[in-house]
């Protein structure tokens, strides 16, 4: 869908992008990860036509990127805005008409969303007088009405409460799985990462890394386990097939956490505990991606 | 070309449906007009408005009595009370003022006693009456007849002629004053208050952060073309629906003041009064006919007149809605706007202050021409011009040079607007507005 090229950007001060190459692949929701100023609205507005690049190429479908391709973008930006004192209705499709819609089929389709949303009732209001989580939604479908191939939404869940947040991020999964790519920017990992089929990590304008989520962190697998037991405390041994990291008592149950020692498996983890203690809860303590670019990080400057 | 389109529709229909644009449009004309009607009313009858002031004279030489004569808010009273009486019983009499002339042996001057301060016109017109009457006196006293002094003291009006190759015509040098100091004056006008418009429609869009969303779809060299046109169309229409509404009401309302006058002259005026109508009639035929006064209007090349306005009110609000434009998106909010307004301000004031003094009264002067010429005064400069006649060649060069000027301001100001507008509470300083201008697209 996207291919990013060598792309550096520099203003006068700093360097917002270094020699930053990406692949989005069609029809794939994409997290764009990294803490603030790494670069991301920097990148998204290349792909926007913006900003231009100093240096390097953007590809859309195999196309050099041009101003013909506008219209199958459809982009949310951080900073969400509208006409304060413009009808919601006319505003959308006038957003929607600069997108290259025709009047008539942008009013059909406003209606659509507008059911859709439960925000029928507010066509006439204008934007200062809707309520917070409204203004998100009209937002939304200003951004979603001209059926983009791909959706650009630069941290789409902020402001959003939690209800409203869910009801967006059904939508957004919806024009998904009806071919739609999207791409997510967020400083927040956490809040996108089950929902991300691959994720690129920017930090200090330099892509740190990127690829399928589940490659990646399977890459950072190390071996660390999650185990709860009840009843009395169990004293691993050196015989036992894995190390101690840390253990604790919230309550009743006692939680290990443990690294298998090299050349063993989970399963014997289960069978030294299981003549022990009664197990409640085994599982694989994988790294979050905030835990994966915080080890990536260390590792960089570590290099340095 | 479609989305300019667009953008320009919406700039354009979201200050027209404004309350504020069809309030303003109605009211500016009946303000001006309910301004130069009252004007005009008290210059007709300011006397009459006035109160009426009544002045006990006490002559002392005896040549003043019965001489001064009353005026339609003075009127004179004579007593040969003694002074120091009247003085302390002018007032309980009725009269505002007692008028003192003590006799020509005495150094004391001529006094007028009053309890309020007496208006400047009153003291005037007081003192004229006296000086004229003791004028006729010492020049009957000499031996001079008044009669043949009043015809020899005849005024005399300079009709100034115009030479041309049709020959000579009437110079209307008045008309011209008026029309150019009229035009320059509206362009001036309209260069802030549509200028203004422009960079509040970019700082809004900066500040609601939609911007960001509008770029995504159009360029923003088109996103403020769109919005320069727009702006600028809502000033057009507001022009045209000024002069209708003015034309309409002056119309409805002259024909209805005529009237209405003749109907009362009719009723009320006796039959002296009317004699008196006749006189006045009689003495303002012909110099000062109406019929001069249309004369003169017709003297005006309106098609000519009226193009040369439309050129330079719609390119030199092209050329500072453009670096309006440009301040709006270097700026977070309009208070921040004082550091750049001035280098945009001051040309455009330094040219009205100049048209109305320096121009207007040498407008074929050198500095006259080469600010007719600088496309950043010409519209003003050569507005005031263009009444007086301009040669064809300096009109066409300075049309030129405003159309080059702007294209230039407008390429310079779209640079510095295409970043501006995506920086965010950074305060930005000239230096910075250059930089932004050598940012690669």
């Amino acid at each position: 869908m996207i291919s990013i090229r060598n792309i550096v950007k520099q203003y006068a001060g700093y360097r917002a992008l270094s020699d930053v190459s990406l692949e989005v692949e069609t029809g794939t929701v994409f997290g764009l990860l990294g803490p603030n100023g790494a670069g991301k609205t920097s990148l998204i507005r290349i792909i926007n036509q913006i900003t231009a690049p100093d240096s390097g190429e953007v590809y859309f479908n195999g196309e050099r990127l041009g101003r013909h391709h506008v219209e199958r973008i459809g982009y949310m930006p951080e900073e969400r805005g509208l006409y304060k004192k413009m009808e919601i209705g006319e505003q959308i499709l006038y957003l929607a008409q600069l997108k290259g819609l025709s009047r008539s089929e942008a009013i059909r389709r406003t209606k659509y969303w507008f059911e859709k949303l439960e925000i029928q009732a507010w066509w006439n209001k204008k934007i200062e007088e809707l309520s917070k989580g409204m203004q998100q939604k009209a937002q939304f479908v200003a951004t979603v009405l001209h059926e983009p191939d791909l959706l650009i939404l630069d941290e789409p869940f902020s402001g959003f409460d939690p209800v409203n947040a869910e009801i967006i991020k059904n939508e957004i999964l919806e024009l998904n799985r009806k071919g739609a790519t999207i791409i997510f920017s967020t400083h927040r990992m956490e809040s996108v990462e089950e929902l991300c089929d691959s994720i690129a990590l920017l930090n200090k304008s330099h892509k740190l890394l990127d690829g399928k989520v589940r490659q990646i962190k399977d890459s950072f697998r190390n071996g660390t386990y999650t185990l709860e037991y009840e009843g009395a405390r169990v004293n691993a041994g050196a015989d036992a097939p894995f190390d101690v990291v840390s253990e604790e008592t919230p309550d009743s149950r006692h939680r290990l956490t443990l690294q298998m020692k090299p050349g063993t498996a989970p399963n014997d983890a289960l069978r030294y505990m299981l003549p022990l203690a009664a197990i409640t809860h085994f599982e694989e303590k994988v790294p979050t991606m905030n835990e994966i670019f915080i080890s990536t990080v260390n590792k960089m400057s570590g290099h340095e | 070309m479609n989305k300019i389109l667009l953008i320009i529709e919406r700039e354009y229909m979201s200050r027209v449906k404004k309350k504020s644009f069809i309030v303003l449009t109605i009211l500016v004309p009946l303000l001006f007009i309910g301004m130069f009607a009252f004007i005009g009313y008290l210059a007709v009858k300011g006397d009459e408005l006035g109160d009426e002031k009544r002045v006990q004279v006490i002559d002392e030489t005896g040549s003043f009595t019965g001489k001064l004569q009353n005026t339609s808010s003075i009127t004179y009273v004579y007593t040969q009370d003694r002074f120091a009486d009247a003085r302390n019983t002018f007032r309980d009499k009725g009269y505002n003022f007692l008028l003192h002339i003590p006799p020509e042996s005495s150094p004391a001057p001529v006094e007028l006693l009053s309890d309020k301060k007496p208006s400047a016109t009153t003291i005037e017109a007081i003192e004229s009456g006296l000086s004229h009457i003791a004028e006729a006196e010492r020049l009957r006293a000499a031996g001079i007849d008044t009669a043949v002094l009043a015809k020899a003291q005849k005024r005399i009006d300079i009709k100034a002629k115009q030479i041309t190759e049709a020959g000579e015509k009437d110079a209307q040098t008045y008309t011209a004053y008026a029309v150019g100091f009229l035009s320059a004056f509206l362009i001036y006008m309209c260069l802030f208050i549509y200028g203004t418009q422009v960079m509040r429609g970019v700082i809004e869009e900066k500040v609601s952060r939609i911007v960001e969303v509008i770029i995504s779809s159009v360029r923003p060299f088109q996103l403020m073309l769109g919005k320069i046109i727009g702006v600028g169309l809502v000033g057009l229409t507001q022009f045209v629906l000024w002069i209708v509404i003015s034309v309409v009401l002056s119309m409805a309302g002259g024909t209805f003041m005529a009237g209405k006058a003749k109907h009362r002259m009719e009723q009320t005026m006796p039959a002296k009064a009317q004699e008196q109508m006749q006189q006045v009639q009689q003495m303002q035929t012909p110099d000062n006919s109406m019929a001069q006064i249309m004369e003169s209007i017709e003297s005006i090349p309106v098609v000519y007149t009226l193009s040369c306005f439309l050129f330079y009110f719609l390119f030199g609000y092209l050329l500072y809605s453009a670096i309006f434009a440009a301040v709006g998106s270097a700026v977070d909010n309009e208070t921040e706007t004082q550091q750049f307004m001035l280098p945009i301000t001051l040309p455009i004031i330094f040219t009205f202050a100049l048209a109305q003094s320096f121009i207007i009264n040498n407008p074929d002067s050198s500095l006259s021409v080469w600010l007719s010429m600088i496309p950043f005064t010409s519209p003003i400069a050569m507005m005031i011009r263009i009444p007086f006649g301009v040669p064809a060649w300096q009109l066409a060069l300075s049309m030129l040079l405003l159309v080059l000027g702007f294209v230039g301001t407008t390429w310079v100001a779209s640079r510095i607007y295409r970043v501006g507008i995506l920086m965010y509470g950074k305060k930005a300083s000239y230096k910075e507005l250059a930089k932004w201008f050598m940012y690669r697209d």
